[in-house]
């Protein structure tokens, strides 16, 4: 005969704790000092720290000349920078080429010119950024800004001095390169990567070529080619602009990485999600745009981040073809005699414009991504 | 008698048909000579052990694979190349998957309005209220606005179902849909299917649930090795069952039970 027993379930209790005892000493001593290897690799890490970072805020502030009087002809006197090289940064180089550069060789008056084209394509970052601007208006916004920068570098129109492609240069040609060649890229990486994947064996393999052959040469070696190859292949006359070569080349190099990231997306997505989109009769293009790329996309943040990250710097390449862009522009503006030999200074300078966008894309990547897989949780 | 596939009884035109149906994988046979007639309303279950063709079988009707030899017809229309007689096919059949397949990044109900919406151009208002309708029938509708990973097993089959049904489909195909789920949740799906065979839809299920093919199935098909064995009544087929092959596979299916 069986009893029947009555089971009262247990209560739910709270987890342990993990505040640590013995407050932060404590977690010092627990984490940093807990037997005599850790406790000499702290040792040894503390001291190059404190090293290194007093040697450098002591060259970065302390000794720091801001500024530097003229000579008598009106031209700034670098002398006193020069005797105090390898003991303190001369950061006057900034104060005194700052414009020369974010702006390069554009006219010197003009110079509000590029300086707003810099600040609407930050606006147009953050407000794409945004997920509740997310909407069909944005391309709107897209087209609108990039006309109004367009009408802004060229002038020529109301009442604007027409400033020729060859005189523009610093950081609106970074930006320029940077945003055309991403925003043109991604869409094409996407059709490639579904390309690769195609029935089609026609489709397939021109998808394939591509991505091969474009992966299989520098960016150097394509920006070469569009500036000193393209031309003599043109007809007599025909002239296309040198900085639009560039960037069909730097779009066409990051399609192609971009491609491959985009087809590790789509061949990490269960081939049941596939199937169900084919079993409820959706087209193909709506079954791409539906279901397999809002899925593939998410899974390549990282490495989508990585690639965009990588592009935005590799702009810089273009210094080979002689286009002026952030970089070129910093290292001529040390080219005066006077100037010469504080390179460091103007070099950490553009590192931290670089960085700055950098940190920004990858801070932004790492809330979407949380955010976006956020159905992932429980 | 080894292959019977005369009908339990008759019950109007055919929905689907299979004739002579082939198919292989590389050198692999999967389905040998397959002849099997489903009339509009009925319900046949699928057994057999695995890899004997059940799901292939079944995957074959709405083509999501393709058939190397012989003809099937769904609803009149011949399955074949023509992108446009798929689509038309696609419309009127609904698949439940053995691992659910819901879309991971939208809601429950956007799992259910977006097929109606896009593929039948229903209005987002009515496709909603069509898919909360379902919902309630599955009773699930407090989960609308979940994501599936929220769900658990049981529940995210009976949205798969209650997906497929948006579609107002004249067809209902079962993959082994209780086979990824705990036994606590086989019954809730169970249920839900018992309740849409009493609606009078055709139904095609791939199952081990033999409780299931007896309460509800018309037909019951036994295949083994790519074959259809046996066909007939579930009472006959499982108390009368004609070839060694049948009678080994119920002996190892009933052991456990």
């Amino acid at each position: 005969m069986s009893v029947t027993v009555n089971h009262t379930p247990s209560p739910a209790l709270p987890p342990p704790s993990r505040v640590m005892a013995g407050g932060p000493l404590g977690w010092v001593r627990a984490n940093l000092l807990n037997g005599p290897i850790n406790a000499a690799v702290t040792l040894l890490l503390a001291y190059l720290v404190v090293r290194y970072a007093i040697s450098f805020i002591d060259w970065a502030f302390i000794h720091a000349i801001w500024e530097v009087p003229n000579d008598r002809f009106g031209r700034p006197d670098t002398a006193l920078c020069r005797d105090n090289k390898g003991i303190g940064a001369c950061w006057a180089v900034i104060g005194e080429k700052h414009r020369f550069i974010l702006f390069g060789t554009y006219p010197y008056e003009e110079h509000w010119r590029p300086a707003i084209v810099c600040v609407l394509f930050i606006a147009l970052y953050i407000v794409s950024a945004m997920r509740r601007f997310w909407r069909k208006e944005l391309v709107l916004v897209w087209v609108a800004t990039l006309t109004i920068i367009g009408i802004l570098m060229w002038g020529g129109v109301f009442g604007l001095s027409y400033v020729p492609q060859e005189r523009w240069g610093g950081l609106p040609i970074t930006l320029i390169l940077a945003t055309f060649g991403l925003a043109f890229a991604f869409p094409l990486a996407i059709l490639v990567a579904l390309g690769r994947r195609s029935r089609l064996p026609a489709i397939k393999a021109l998808c394939v070529l591509y991505v091969e052959l474009i992966r299989g040469v520098p960016l150097i070696s394509l920006l070469f080619m569009a500036s000193v190859m393209f031309p003599l292949f043109l007809p007599e006359g025909m002239n296309i602009d040198k900085l639009l070569r560039a960037q069909v080349a730097i779009i066409l190099f990051a399609g192609a990485y971009l491609a491959e990231v985009v087809r590790a997306g789509l061949q990490a997505l269960p081939k049941g999600q596939y199937e169900a989109a084919d079993a409820l009769g959706l087209s193909y293009w709506q079954k791409t745009g539906f279901i397999i790329l809002p899925q593939a996309l998410r899974l390549v943040i990282p490495p989508l981040v990585n690639t965009f990250i990588g592009f935005f710097k590799d702009t810089s390449l273009v210094l080979i073809i002689g286009i002026f862009d952030l970089l070129t522009a910093a290292k001529t503006s040390i080219i005066e005699p006077q100037w010469q030999g504080f390179a460091v200074e103007v070099y950490v300078t553009v590192g931290l414009i670089y960085f700055i966008f950098c940190f920004a894309m990858s801070k932004y990547s790492a809330g979407l991504e949380a955010e976006l897989n956020r159905h992932r949780v429980r | 008698m080894s292959a019977a596939t005369s009908p339990a009884r008759q019950m109007g035109k055919p929905a689907i048909q299979l004739l002579g149906v082939n198919k292989w994988y590389g050198q692999m046979h999967v389905l040998r000579n397959i002849n099997l007639e489903i009339a509009e309303g009925e319900r046949v279950v699928v057994c057999g052990p695995s890899g004997s063709g059940k799901s292939t079988m079944i995957r074959c009707i709405n083509r999501l694979e393709e058939h190397q030899q012989g003809q099937i017809i769904v609803d009149g229309i011949e399955l074949g190349d023509d992108l446009k007689s798929l689509d038309a096919i696609r419309r009127e059949v609904g698949m439940v998957f053995q691992s659910f397949n819901l879309f991971p990044h939208l809601t429950i109900l956007e799992n259910c309005t977006l097929a109606p919406i896009w593929v039948r151009k229903m209005p987002k208002k009515e496709a909603e209220a069509l898919a909360m309708e379902y919902l309630t029938r599955v009773r699930i509708p407090e989960q609308a606005n979940k994501y599936p990973g929220q769900l658990s097993g049981g529940q995210q089959q009976r949205v798969a179902i209650a997906r497929a049904l948006c579609m107002k489909p004249k067809i209902m195909l079962f993959d082994e849909p209780t086979s990824a789920l705990d036994p606590e949740m086989i019954k809730e799906v169970l249920d839900t299917m018992v309740m849409l065979a009493d609606t009078g839809m055709t139904m095609i299920c791939v199952t081990h649930e033999m409780g299931f093919a007896r309460q509800v199935a018309d037909r019951v098909v036994f295949m083994d090795r790519g074959e259809v064995v046996e066909s007939n009544t579930p009472d006959e087929l499982f108390g009368n069952p004609q070839t060694d092959r049948l009678k080994l596979f119920l002996s190892q299916i009933l052991r456990g039970h």
